[in-house]
């Protein structure tokens, strides 16, 4: 006797749960019909069980000892560490923007600098500055629209 | 994940939200080894599995506030960072990553250890290990995926659901779907 076609989706369902171990005690007759009544059944349930016994014997190499022995320490330092570049580029932003606006001012009290001058170093020092906004805007973009973004805190 | 287990991971969570870097040096050694293996199997890189397992945790430590311990398993949700992580990766780096069947350990050499073993049995068997490699390596990621999380971490349907965010319906459909083709691939040594 052929598995009805219309019967093969909850047969491939069943079959999986089965060799899972995750049948329930309502489904479990449901499947064990199948097996019992269709040749094709009890044929592909020893398959698939065959198949999940190799599954379940693949080993990954290990990986040297002291993998595992410095493990954590690596990552409590790179915790450590990403407090570390959290103020320095705090400061570094403070730091920045503070000398450049003194620059700024000194350069355009000069009298000796040509105004020529102090227009270029403004348009270059400008020029950076949109640089610099629209590239960290583009990134927050992308932050935001990531749709892993829930699950990575960049 | 037995329940008692499971309990522990939340109090050790709990005490991770309050700022206990020692809890959570606690937690990530109960699951680096389970962290660093599913890498592997996503990345197919010893060195980037290392990486990238290490860098979740870091992730997981700056977002523990957010995580509800009541909710779901801990390794479930680290499992959601990590696996974005490798899928990221994988993306930078296109096909330049490194062949998964690489990665796969013989059984030999363990087995051979013993004694009585019968040298015709550990042949096959390590011949069919090294299939098993070579068909996982053919597979689609996503198809693998749901193979190493079942078969190789062992973790339920409602737990792979939970760190695939799909129903538990799409993951019994695509691990048949896995198994249909790695059946096909491995067809003569079953």
């Amino acid at each position: 006797m052929r598995l009805p076609e219309s019967q093969r989706e909850r047969f491939q369902l069943l079959l999986t749960a089965a060799i899972d171990g995750e049948l329930d005690a309502q489904t479990r007759p449901q499947f064990e019909h199948f097996v019992q009544h269709y040749p094709e059944c009890q044929a592909e349930w020893l398959k698939y069980s065959k198949l999940k016994e190799v599954t379940q014997a693949m080993q990954f190499k290990n990986p040297p000892p002291e993998v595992w022995e410095n493990y954590w320490r690596s990552v409590y330092n790179r915790l450590e560490r990403g407090f570390g570049w959290l103020l320095l580029s705090l400061g570094a932003v403070i730091l920045l923007t503070y000398g450049g606006f003194k620059a700024i001012e000194a350069l355009w009290a000069d009298t000796e600098v040509e105004l020529v001058m102090k227009i270029a170093i403004l348009a270059v020092l400008a020029g950076t500055a949109v640089l610099l906004v629209s590239v960290l805007r583009e990134k927050l973009f992308t932050a935001r629209t990531d749709k892993y973004q829930k699950e990575i805190e960049r | 994940m037995p329940e008692s287990e499971a309990e522990n991971d939340q109090a050790l969570v709990l005490r991770s939200q309050r700022g206990e870097r020692h809890a959570f040096g606690l937690l990530v050694q109960r699951h680096m080894q389970r962290a660093y293996f599913t890498a592997l199997a996503l990345t197919g890189s010893p060195e980037d599995a290392r990486d990238l397992s290490q860098e979740a945790f870091v992730r997981a430590y700056r977002a523990i506030t957010k995580f509800d311990a009541t909710a779901g398993a801990f390794f479930t949700w680290y499992y959601r960072i990590l696996r974005n992580l490798c899928l990221n990766l994988r993306r930078d780096r296109g096909r330049r990553a490194r062949p998964f069947a690489e990665i796969g350990e013989s059984v030999m050499a363990q087995v051979a250890a013993a004694p009585e073993a019968d040298p015709a049995v550990l042949a096959e068997r390590n011949e069919m290990q090294e299939a098993l490699w070579r068909a996982l390596a053919s597979l689609q990621p996503v198809a693998r995926e749901v193979i190493v999380l079942k078969d190789f971490q062992g973790m339920s349907y409602k737990e792979m659901a939970e760190a695939l965010h799909c129903p538990v319906g799409t993951v019994m459909s695509r691990l048949y779907e896995a198994r249909r083709r790695l059946r096909e691939l491995m067809e003569d040594y079953l």
